[in-house]
């Protein structure tokens, strides 16, 4: 394996993780896009080394052909993937004006009640200037009356 | 038709159904008649395999390219594990189908759910049938592609904001179990499940760690253990509701499924002290959730999470006894899930929301639902005759073998907060006054299918629980077939064709 591959794949892979973490989804598929091109550079390399003809009847060792397999598999699962995500971010567009993957509903619910909760209960402000407090306790449930 | 070529056929019939239903599309009852059978006959196939692997022993099937240098082969493989997970899986597959087709408004399901849930069926089944690393990958993708658009069906604002977390999480797994597979080949030159054990045991401890917690952290994800389970209660409760109950039922035991296989099989009896805690803290973390919830489908979803830790547990723990109450806890889990969400179903099409606060009285309106709510409810936590109870007490037992003290407290606990938020639940939605003021009565009969698919699945949970003995039995043997090489174990090698 050279150090060139094993460098680009490195590269390809910290840019995808860091796109990945981003909020916009077209940056999310940008970066899910390029993790997928590092794994299957991971899966070439894994064939052993470049020079060996892919065809029957060449001279020589005969390149193993399950990696190549391996490749172009998941590049037909990744094109579809991404037509897919595309079309997600689309539609998200078309609902909300942006692309943006938004918190669980129940989430911010729960967050915004025990924020308030604290806020009604503690008597100095300052001291709970974290967003979450984790007393999920306080939250009003109807169920049990 | 020799017994081997039932194994492709599980695939086959399917995937060439899907394809038919789409030329159905603008037939909606050829398009429904049509999936049925395919449904059906997959079920009735998967239960000619179960029947014939276990009187004969597994059965594998091998397709090869002949005349090429490189062996290029199919390789099929049903053991009695697999094929048990195959007859519940279908079955509940057929169930929800019968379900999803009764739903009120008959326009609700776009053209394009049975055909995607055909599709799943044959990835579900794919993924159990498989021999090989890279099969595997292929059939998880399969059922995963087909997911995404169940999930996002209707594609309104609530299914696009959650389906998006889902779709991201599980593209993220599928490039880490493929990351996984490749590395897997580069060590070890090949992916069959029969040549792999051997292989890998010949490696250097630390390569053999990293690739256990590769395919680990790749399996985690889809099974949503303890750290990567974050996007599943979010998920789930939005996509529409027998797509939920299939989803809860099936997709994360697939999961733990590929766990089992691949722990049992390449990596037997390491990692254990690292699965005991993922195991632990899945059961804590996923039930203390679910009582925070006050929505029927958010509080089952978490509850999903927190069932997932005792299959971990039985893995972690190894051995046959641990093994075989796994087995069995897996086998009754999937109906009993599935059945939970299929209830709920109801009640949402009934009153619209599964909101605690905003729902009660069903037991009034209708004795029978609340009767099917309370068995499954109760089988989940555990409650002695029904099945919950017999799994959990072979998994606890093989833990208190082992001496492991505080993870069998953990579990104790785990069951007890689930039956405290199962009677969350109970009180929120099927006592006290009825709300909305609605006087009609007999909800079951003005969802006939919905009912009766409801009906089937937790008779089905019932029937485990009935015929506990021979089926603990089947599953101790199940068991047994997990720690045995392929060769030994008297596999029927053929070829399909």
């Amino acid at each position: 394996m050279s150090w060139a591959l094993a460098a680009l794949i490195g590269l390809q892979g910290a840019a995808g993780t860091y796109l990945l973490l981003h909020r916009s989804l077209t940056r999310i598929i940008l970066g899910l896009g390029l993790l997928a091109n590092a794994v299957n550079l991971i899966a070439l390399t894994a064939g052993g080394s470049p020079g060996s003809p892919p065809i029957i009847g060449e001279d020589g060792q005969m390149a193993d052909p399950l990696p190549q397999a391996l490749v172009l598999t998941a590049i037909v699962i990744g094109f579809g993937v991404t037509a897919f995500l595309l079309a997600t971010a689309l539609r998200s567009w078309t609902i909300d004006g942006n692309d943006d993957v938004e918190d669980d509903i129940e989430d911010v619910r729960l967050a915004r009640a025990a924020l308030e909760s604290d806020r009604s209960s503690g008597p100095d402000p300052t001291t709970s200037d974290s967003e979450f407090t984790g007393e999920v306790d306080e939250v009003p449930e109807a169920g049990e009356s | 038709m020799t017994s081997e070529a039932i194994l492709p056929l599980l695939i086959l019939i399917p995937l060439f159904g899907a394809g038919a239903s789409l030329l159905f599309a603008r037939l909606r009852t050829a398009q429904t008649m049509l999936t049925f059978t395919i449904a059906i006959g997959t079920t009735i196939l998967s239960i000619a395999l179960l029947l014939k692997v276990d009187a004969d022993g597994p059965i594998r099937a091998v397709t090869s390219v002949p005349e090429a240098p490189i062996g290029v082969t199919l390789d099929l493989y049903a053991d009695r594990f697999a094929s048990l997970m195959l007859v519940i899986a279908t079955l509940m597959l057929s169930a929800v189908l019968l379900y999803s087709a009764g739903q009120r408004a008959a326009g609700e399901l776009s053209i394009w759910y049975q055909p995607a849930y055909l599709v799943m069926m044959a990835g579900v089944s794919a993924a159990f049938v498989t021999a090989d690393l890279f099969n595997l990958f292929v059939a998880v993708e399969l059922l995963l592609l087909s997911s995404y658009v169940l999930i996002m069906l209707e594609g309104n604002d609530e299914q696009i904001r959650s389906g998006t977390t889902y779709v991201v999480l599980n593209v993220l797994e599928s490039t880490l179990l493929l990351m996984a597979v490749t590395l897997v080949f580069a060590a070890t030159g090949t992916l069959s499940f029969f040549a792999l054990p051997a292989a890998i045991a010949e490696l250097p401890s630390g390569v053999q760690t990293g690739l256990n917690l590769l395919l680990l952290a790749a399996f985690g994800l889809k099974a949503a253990i303890f750290p990567l389970f974050s996007w599943l209660p979010d998920s789930y409760p939005a996509a529409p509701g027998p797509v939920t109950a299939v989803f809860a039922g099936l997709l994360t035991k697939i999961g733990v499924y590929a766990l089992i296989r691949t722990q049992t099989l390449l990596f037997p009896d390491t990692n254990r002290t690292l699965l005991m805690w993922i195991a632990g803290l899945t059961m804590i973390i996923g039930v203390l959730g679910a009582i925070a919830q006050s929505d029927m489908k958010r509080i089952l979803s978490f509850h999903i999470v927190s069932q997932i830790g005792y299959m971990i547990m039985g893995l972690a723990l190894g051995g046959v006894a641990a093994l075989t109450a796994t087995i069995f806890f897996v086998l009754h889990q999937i109906p009993i899930k599935t059945s939970l969400f299929l209830v709920e179903g109801i009640v949402e099409a009934e009153t619209g929301t599964s909101r605690l606060d905003r729902v009660g009285g069903m037991a009034r309106r209708s004795g029978p639902l609340a009767l099917m709510f309370m068995l499954s409810a109760m089988s989940l936590a555990g409650i002695p005759p029904l099945s919950g109870f017999i799994g959990k007490v072979g998994i606890v037992t093989a833990g208190l073998d082992q001496h492991e003290w505080v993870l069998v407290a953990v579990a104790l606990l785990g069951s007890l907060f689930t039956l405290v938020s199962m009677l969350k639940i109970w009180s929120g939605l099927f006592w006290g006054d009825i709300v909305p003021a609605d006087p009609r009565k007999g909800i079951l009969r003005h969802h006939r299918r919905m009912s009766a698919a409801t009906v089937g699945v937790v008779a089905i949970g019932v029937a485990i629980a009935l015929a506990a003995g021979p089926l603990y039995d089947f599953a101790e043997r199940a068991a047994e077939g997990l720690y045995l090489p392929a060769e030994a174990s008297g596999a029927v090698v053929g070829d399909p064709k």
